[in-house]
């Protein structure tokens, strides 16, 4: 779960990294509220989860009321490269000395938490380790140890900065650590981290990646919303406990198993499809499951067609069977579904569906055969 | 031969006394596995169908002589039951559950590391079958037989498409291992793919993968310098958009890193065939192996 700039800064506050002090602000008249208890110059920054926010014109310094309203009217309902600004951030504006660059990172590869620092802050770091990787200082935490005060200070000599904010940015690293184990990111980002003219240690930036599966920990965080990643379909599916990831493409897919359905909607890509979603609907799906999931994958208009790829293990056919015998009856679909079943009890489930007749629904035996179907179906009806 | 579950396999369930634990455990027992115990704490001595419940892995261990794990609570207590498995000195504990929070897996794996007596398999996997031995999860034993080609697998249900087409072409396999879709499994393809290099009943292995981590990418420079045996791949995932986890919590392109694409690549790189379908993969089998054994 990936948190806005304000979300962030929020969970930092609270664990003692220093950051300028700010309100969010949903409104024009909120953000001119916020504007006039932080004083002036603030900055009004909008929320959305993209890079180039600031040469999109989504954030701008305010030295009065006036440019603060004028902002805020400006900068909420812009798209900054397809996402809507709903949200804005209205912070104290900081004079700048250095900008450096700070993260914690759960490496997988490594299997250990990954702090970086580099003094080329305000810049794509991917670029800056692509151009000039010594830039960047990097160490591997022992997660049965903990960051421990060398490592700041081993990170900070590395990075060369400036020999009086040593101690600070190490303090600084500890405390983003401590943000990566309390809260359970699987990433902590600062960029820009800023040194002040009066030598403070700043988070002017915040991107976190909170982990789902911790979240029953974390209730304060479950609740943390962004609309403008909000989508109608992922949304209905989250509230009916399906893994549901929307596409660009016009082939509904249904699959069990997150394999499967990753390798299901690569195969109907291969014949010349595009699908509409990834939708894994479980394993040991029930006949439920099976009608709730086809009714997420219909409410998405652009699908045209649907593809149910089932290989039975502990989920079985003629349960999936009943499943789409039932979302007929209740939604009385319009568009041409192509089913493949296989597996535990596919015998009793093509059976059930063939003594059902279904309209328009196709039975195929071969996961390539029904991918070829669905998207013959879905150019016919395109 | 096979792998990690066999003859010798003595399993204690944990969290036996569940529906899923206990419909699988019986399964499992059905199969031919020696299922010797179970752990619910507070249930210790009831029994399950015949099986006796411990309150405790040492407990367990002490009375049954257990080697072999399974995992099967639900996620908020899963990690401290490896820890217990783990603690009472049980050498091979499998994870089935899906959903650990991923600084808990990061913390078993590195204990289980620094001590270095016990390996886990998964978690978020649908543990190990060594056909016509031992079935230690949730793989639908049916569609597969004894025979020589080793799998190892990120995902359940591809194993099975998989498995399935390779039993259509009448190959039968010493050992499918699932390693589970989470982003810090406790044995990786390496471990593996290592260990089929050695089995002698293994003579093809084969490999499905799918975006996200460098996995596949470590295994391909694993495979070059090691493995003398055949090997297939498959990727999972070349349509994923970046940024989007695939349903498993592993399964994520993060940037421009753990793309479908770059995997292949570097298999291919390192001379594995990867097959673009599982039906390409079972294709390739056949013509690696000449035709069915």
């Amino acid at each position: 779960m990936d948190l806005l700039e304000y979300q962030g800064k929020q969970l930092f506050a609270r664990h003692g990294v220093p950051v300028p002090a700010g309100k969010p602000a949903r409104t024009v008249k909120e953000a001119v509220e916020a504007a006039e208890e932080i004083g002036y110059p603030c900055v009004v920054k909008a929320q959305v989860q993209i890079g180039g926010r600031g040469k999109a014109g989504g954030i701008k310094v305010a030295r009065n009321r006036e440019q603060a309203e004028q902002h805020a009217q400006a900068i909420l309902g812009m798209d900054i490269r397809g996402l809507t600004v709903y949200e804005l951030w209205i912070e104290t504006a900081s004079e700048i000395a250095s900008e450096y660059y700070a993260s914690v990172i759960f490496d997988r590869s490594a299997k250990a938490p990954l702090v970086m620092l580099s003094t080329k802050g305000g810049m794509d770091i991917e670029q800056v380790a692509d151009e000039d990787p010594d830039a960047i200082a990097r160490l591997h935490v022992d997660p049965l140890l903990g960051f421990q005060d060398f490592h700041g200070r081993r990170l900070a000599y590395e990075a060369r900065v400036d020999a009086d904010v040593v101690r600070g940015v190490g303090a600084m690293l500890a405390k983003l650590y401590d943000t990566f184990i309390a809260e359970e990111a699987t990433l902590v980002e600062v960029n820009p981290l800023i040194v002040t003219p009066d030598r403070e240690v700043k988070a002017l930036d915040a991107k976190v990646t909170l982990d789902g599966n911790a979240l029953f920990r974390h209730p304060e965080n479950a609740a943390l919303r962004d609309p403008s990643q909000e989508d109608p379909q992922e949304q209905m599916a989250k509230e009916r406990g399906l893994t549901y990831v929307k596409l660009d493409g016009d082939i509904g897919i249904l699959g069990n198993g997150a394999g499967l359905v990753m390798s299901t909607l690569d195969v109907v890509a291969q014949a010349g499809g595009s699908p509409a979603n990834f939708l894994d609907a479980g394993g040991g799906s029930k006949a439920e499951a099976i009608t709730s999931a086809v009714e997420v994958i219909l409410s998405d208009p652009k699908v045209k067609a649907v593809l149910f790829n089932i290989f039975g293990g502990i989920t079985r056919c003629d349960e999936v069977a009943r499943g789409l015998i039932e979302a007929f009856d209740q939604i009385n679909p319009t568009v041409p579904f192509v089913v493949r079943l296989d597996g535990t009890n596919d015998v009793e489930g093509r059976a059930l569906l063939a003594e059902a007749k279904l309209p328009n629904v196709h039975a195929e035996s071969t996961m390539d055969g029904a991918a070829a179907k669905v998207v013959e179906l879905a150019k016919a009806a395109a | 031969m096979s792998i990690l579950v066999g003859t010798d396999t003595r399993l204690c369930v944990s969290g036996i006394t569940g529906s899923e634990g206990t419909f699988h455990s019986l399964r499992n027992r059905d199969y031919g596995t020696d299922v010797v115990g179970g752990v619910t704490p507070g249930k210790g001595g009831q029994d399950v169908d015949g099986i006796p419940v411990f309150n405790t892995f040492h407990e367990a261990v002490d009375k049954t002589g257990a080697n072999t794990a399974m995992i099967f609570v639900p996620p908020r207590f899963a990690a401290d039951s490896i820890l217990e498995a783990e603690d009472a000195g049980v050498e091979l504990i499998i994870a089935i559950t899906e959903g650990i929070p991923a600084h808990d897996e990061l913390r078993v794996f590195n204990t289980l590391k620094k001590n270095g007596r016990s390996r886990l398999v998964g978690p978020n996997c649908p543990g190990i079958l060594s056909p016509g031995k031992a079935n230690v999860g949730i793989i639908p034993a049916t569609f597969f037989k004894p025979g020589n080609v080793g799998v190892v697998s990120r995902s359940g249900t591809l194993t099975y498409q998989i498995g399935n087409v390779l039993a259509q072409q009448g190959f039968g396999n010493s050992t499918i291992v699932g390693i589970g879709g989470d982003p810090v499994p406790g044995t990786d393809f390496i471990d593996v793919i290592g260990m089929f290099q050695d089995d002698p009943e293994t003579e093809l292995i084969v490999m499905s993968g799918e975006i996200g981590g460098d996995a596949e990418e470590r295994a391909a420079d694993f495979i070059a310098e090691h493995v003398t045996k055949p090997v297939i791949g498959y990727i999972a995932g070349f349509t994923a958009p970046p940024g989007k986890t695939m349903g498993h919590a592993g399964a994520i392109v993060s940037g421009s890193r753990g793309t479908a694409k770059a995997k292949a690549e570097a298999l291919e790189a390192k001379g594995v065939r990867v097959g673009r379908t599982p039906t390409e993969v079972a294709q390739a089998a056949v013509a690696l192996l000449g035709g069915a054994s």
